[in-house]
């Protein structure tokens, strides 16, 4: 799908408002331009000394002119963006849609927060494209060429240098702004990500740094790329004011052009002289409105991309798809299991390669293994995130593919390192777990969680806020109280990825043995990498690294290897 | 909101510099204004009344062709002005700001502010392109399109000269009650502006539990109310448009009638007419654009303001003595934070040279603390430390480091080769530097790195382990030779063997040195020859 046809599909229901919006525009921008041709026919004419009567019309059209530009330019803004927000509003519904299907496989978005934080700032790219690149561009357009008609009755030659003057303004000039923009940016970005790395460093190892007497050092090392920076934008600046000197002139040559024109018509008697004013004062105008072309073309290129990576988001095919016959997976305990599974998150590139597991009911099994050997990458196969490349992943012996994705996401719960909490209430993230439980529930789930006393003890209890990615919290918090979320929901088997980040590691392994004793009877399988917790289940399973160079100490030959055995102690 | 902060002239000279070059800049476009017009309405009346050809219109065309140029050198000179000195602005804050900042110390969250040095500068491009020049020209154009005007027709004159000051006055009147309104629907615009952010990042976790489908009536209805508010935060905005828009229109008309109708009665004659309908437009251009680029000043001073708020934090006294030998001694040292009702360490100890002493207690009781104080990061807030009956906070805290090796809990790796990351700018040789890699226990994975000691680490050293990151770190204690050795959980997020190895490295660097270790693993506490348990204080 083009950027265009995707901007088209969601401005349908507010394509009204647009419309709306473009013609107040070209009435105030056409009535500036009205103002200065009346009012320079009304001059010349006044100077002919005619009787006062014979200058009310135009009298009248000039304050009428002056008062028009204002108003009706506040209903071309304010319908404008009242039409913009509301494609906003359906393009989010869309986009949300889509990418419900999606997430998290089929898009790398998910696995980086600033990646999602981008894509949602590009929904918010379709509002400067519609109000502060089409919109004005619509409407000088539009005026432009009424100008060009009016100025081109009278004189031809003045209404060519016109349009002539208007494509420089509105097309060449950004083309060239872009251009240089282009050319600088290609110069800047690396400088400009050398100094990011550079200060970073300083300010994030800003204790190791002072320790060691290093500050000066690294300073200096800033100082060093700063100038770099500084040189290259120089040498970068003189593009940027030929742009501004192009769009300068051009005005300046339309103005010349009218009276060189004008002058050889009114002599050649082809053009009444009182109208030779409107031919040279009008392009003032004009361009006086077109004047914000090059901005809003700069935009464009910026909107624009923002729109195609959406567009391009919209068009990806789903890598998890539904069945069309699912079969039902009956209640009662369930086995999954893992056989010879290869999986990984983009083609071509494997994250698990042979893997056999199998989860018996209510069997506690570790999973181990340095970081990026694929720990996720099995939870994500569990709960149908992500299909095998080969191999096959099953429920009671039904393959997973033919199980309804939801179905799936009944019997298997999930809780990732970093569950994420939504900016609302500690009650209504609870409620995501189970959307009709009763606020007795709830305590008890946050009593098996070991949060009830701190939610009792807090003033607003279950109604307090937790925060944007529950920041009002600590991390231990969080974590418990995404426990209890998924304890609310009764899966049959939960997968529980050990925290690893921001926790201290005293704190992590009773958080671990918390997680471990609240799972209850389920099937746990249990991603960690310590080794003094392992006492507590029945099974542990190592992964291999798959990176080169980065391997530990878990490090085995090929596939997965069973190393311990244990008989649950407690 | 100040159009012009004062201490972006103190804190960044080149300013001033620019300031100058656009006010000269704006003399001369006001003068290339007012000639173009003088040129345009003689050359308009010579034609027209005076059957003037192209050939007497020659040398009026021909000024008119300098000037164009005129104006287009203005134009560029402007841009490039502007843009030339937005970069030594934002290098000379820039450079203000880490200087300074690092001068702090680590003590000052110093990690907030990655996004104004990198990023959050460049807003200051907008300001010195778009914003301040054409606050210039607002202040200079008016006055002297009103110049030229005086002589050649009062009532024109007297009449621009009266509407233009309604303009910032109205705005101000307009801007102060949507102002009021705005501060009042902020709050409620970011949070329903934040909500989709909110769903999309979660959006894996709502697919967890089969809640994502749900979401899509949600977002439309939340985008709908979000529309709503903004709407009506936009109709008072707009307001200061509307009010600008129509008054510098309807000024320009009702000047515009006012010469046509005296024009009829004889009174004014047609050069001075079309000068007046010419230039009137043009003294109120300057203002209108200012009130467009409001937003670009507004991004522009917030990022100035908290550059400046970095810049006019006072440093911490320093001591100047030269660094003591000797016990250390911590007498009553209390460290509470502010906000934070328990203190965040108490202790009273000794540790006499040579000793190695691990201390000990619940996370949260201040071990990393009092490491910190020691290396001066954090001063107690009651209580001194004395290093040989000398105060720390009289010893200069740059000789007095050099007296110590500290290996943190998180080591930072910086963007280098392994052997600046080792070295940290101390000058040495490469055998040294890998004589403290192997003791350290480094030397292996580091000679297995592709091109070993040049091998680049990328931002924070990832693609190490936690392992081999500590390893890297105990190899910069072992190159520094110091007398001091501070550790911090030196084991912590270690898997068994790799701990081994750790603390077989530990031992080797004990020999003949202060050793302090934080440490909660019982085989860590055994390295020590004395444990100092801390008392569990606030919250953990």
């Amino acid at each position: 799908m083009s950027w265009l046809r995707l901007l088209r599909t969601v401005s349908r229901p507010a394509a009204g408002g647009l419309l709306l919006a473009v013609l107040a525009g070209v009435g105030a921008a056409g009535a500036g331009v009205g103002l200065m041709a009346t009012a320079a026919w009304l001059i010349s004419r006044a100077a002919l000394h005619p009787p006062v009567l014979h200058l009310m019309a135009a009298i009248v059209a000039v304050r009428a002119f002056g008062i028009g530009r204002g108003v009706l330019r506040y209903v071309e803004r304010l319908v404008g963006h009242d039409a913009a927000l509301r494609v906003l509003a359906e393009l989010r519904a869309r986009l949300f849609t889509r990418l419900e299907r999606l997430a998290p496989a089929g898009l790398a978005a998910f696995r980086r927060a600033d990646l999602v934080q981008r894509l949602v700032t590009d929904v918010d790219a379709v509002l400067d494209m519609l109000t502060r690149v089409l919109l004005p561009y619509t409407v000088t357009i539009l005026v432009g060429a009424g100008s060009v008609a009016l100025v081109g009755i009278l004189s031809p030659m003045a209404g060519l240098a016109l349009a002539a003057g208007l494509v420089v303004v509105g097309l060449a000039v950004p083309l060239l702004q872009a251009a240089a923009a282009r050319r600088s940016d290609g110069r800047l970005a690396p400088l400009r990500g050398d100094l990011a790395v550079a200060a970073v460093d300083l300010l994030h190892g800003l204790p190791d740094l002072v320790a060691y007497g290093a500050v000066d050092a690294q300073l200096d090392r800033i100082g060093d790329v700063d100038t770099r920076l500084r040189h290259a934008e120089r040498r970068s600046s003189a593009a940027a004011g030929t742009s501004a000197a192009v769009a300068a002139a051009t005005t300046g040559l339309c103005v010349l052009a009218g009276l060189v024109a004008g002058t050889v018509a009114v002599r050649s008697g082809t053009l009444s002289g009182e109208l030779l004013a409107v031919i040279v004062l009008t392009p003032l105008a004009v361009f006086e409105a077109a004047a914000g072309l090059p901005a809003a073309g700069q935009r464009f290129a910026g909107a624009r991309s923002a729109l195609r990576r959406l567009a391009e988001v919209l068009a990806a095919p789903p890598q998890v798809s539904e069945p069309a016959h699912p079969v039902d997976v009956p209640d009662g305990p369930h086995t999954l299991r893992l056989e010879s599974v290869t999986a990984g998150w983009t083609p071509g590139r494997t994250a698990v390669q042979g893997i056999d597991l199998v989860l018996a009911p209510g069997r506690r099994v570790a999973l181990v293994g340095p970081s990026g050997s694929g720990k996720s990458t099995i939870a994500a196969l569990l709960v149908r995130f992500l299909d095998p490349a080969a191999g096959r992943v099953t429920v009671d012996g039904i393959d997973l593919r033919r199980v309804r994705p939801d179905r799936v996401r009944q019997l298997v719960g999930y809780l990732p390192e970093d569950a994420y909490l939504f900016d609302t209430t500690i009650g209504e993230n609870l409620r995501i777990g189970r959307r009709d439980a009763t606020d007795a529930e709830l305590r008890a789930a946050l009593a098996k969680a070991r949060l009830a006393d701190w939610v009792d003890g807090l003033p607003r209890g279950l109604d307090t806020l937790v925060g944007e990615h529950g920041m009002q919290i600590s991390g231990g918090q969080r974590r418990r109280l995404a426990l209890a979320r998924a304890l609310l929901a009764d899966f049959a088997l939960l997968i529980l990825d050990e925290p690893t980040e921001h926790l201290d590691d005293e704190t992590a392994a009773a958080l671990t043995r918390d997680l471990l004793a609240a799972a209850g009877d389920r099937t746990v399988l249990l991603i960690t990498h310590r080794t003094d917790i392992l006492s507590d289940v029945d099974e542990v399973v190592s992964l291999p690294d798959l990176r080169p160079w980065h391997n530990e100490n878990l490090v085995t030959p090929r596939g997965v290897t069973r190393f311990v055995d244990v008989t649950r102690t407690s | 909101m100040k159009p012009l902060d004062s201490r972006l002239l103190r804190y960044a000279r080149t300013t001033r510099a620019y300031l100058a070059v656009t006010v000269a800049l704006g003399v001369a476009l006001a003068a290339l204004i007012v000639a173009q017009a003088t040129l345009l309405a003689n050359g308009i009346t010579a034609v027209f009344l005076h059957g003037a050809g192209l050939r007497a219109l020659t040398p009026t065309l021909a000024w008119l062709a300098v000037i164009v140029a005129g104006r287009a050198a203005v134009a560029w000179a402007q841009e490039v002005a502007s843009a030339r000195s937005a970069a030594g602005v934002k290098s000379e804050l820039r450079r203000g700001l880490l200087a300074h900042l690092a001068a702090l110390g680590p003590s000052g969250n110093t990690g907030g502010y990655v996004t104004l040095v990198t990023r959050g500068l460049d807003a200051l491009d907008a300001y010195f392109a778009r914003y301040l020049p054409q606050l210039v020209l607002a202040a200079l154009v008016p006055a002297i399109v009103l110049a030229r005007l005086l002589p050649a027709d009062l009532v024109a004159t007297a009449t621009i000269a009266l509407t233009l000051p309604l303009i910032p006055v109205f705005m101000v009147l307009v801007g102060m009650h949507t102002e009021a309104a705005n501060r009042r629907q902020f709050r409620l615009l970011s949070r329903l502006g934040h909500h989709f952010l909110d769903v999309v990042a979660g959006l894996p976790t709502l697919k967890l539990f089969g809640r994502a489908r749900a979401q899509v009536d949600t977002i439309r209805r939340v985008s709908g109310e979000q529309r709503r508010v903004t709407m009506r935060t936009l109709r008072t905005a707009f307001l200061s448009s509307l009010v600008l828009e129509l008054l510098a229109t309807l000024s320009v008309a009702l000047v515009a009638v006012g010469i046509g109708l005296r024009l009829v009665s004889g009174h004014l004659d047609l050069a001075t007419a079309l000068l007046v309908l010419i230039l009137a437009p043009e003294a109120y251009l300057p203002l209108r654009q200012v009130g467009a680029n409001y937003h670009a000043s507004a991004e522009g001073l917030a990022a100035a303001e908290e550059a400046f708020a970095v810049l006019e934090t006072p440093l911490p006294e320093r001591g100047t003595r030269p660094a003591p030998a000797g016990a250390i001694a911590f007498a009553d040292v209390v460290v509470a934070y502010p906000g934070r009702a328990d203190a965040a360490l108490r202790l009273s100890a000794t540790i006499g040279p040579g000793e190695v002493v691990a201390l000990t207690g619940p996370s949260g009781c201040g071990k990393s603390t009092a490491l910190g104080v020691l290396l001066g990061f954090v001063s107690p807030t009651s209580g001194v430390v004395t290093v040989g009956g000398v105060p720390l906070s009289l010893v200069d805290p740059t000789g007095w480091r050099r007296q110590i090796a500290w290996v943190p809990q998180r080591p930072q790796l910086f963007a280098a080769t392994v052997r600046a990351n080792v070295t940290l700018g101390a000058t040495t040789t490469d055998a040294s530097v890998r004589r403290a890699l192997a003791d350290a226990g480094a030397a292996d994975f580091v000679a297995a790195l592709p091109r070993g000691l040049d091998t680049e680490l990328s931002d924070d050293g990832t693609g190490l382990s936690a392992g081999q990151r500590q390893r890297i770190a105990l190899a910069r204690a072992f190159l520094r030779d110091a007398p001091i050795v501070l550790l911090d959980e030196p084991t912590a997020n270690l898997d068994a063997g790799t701990a081994a190895d750790v603390m077989a490295a530990i031992r080797r660097l004990a020999r003949g040195r202060t050793m302090i270790i934080a440490a909660h693993r019982p085989e860590l506490i055994a390295l020590a020859d004395r444990v100092i348990a801390l008392a569990p204080v606030g919250v953990s």
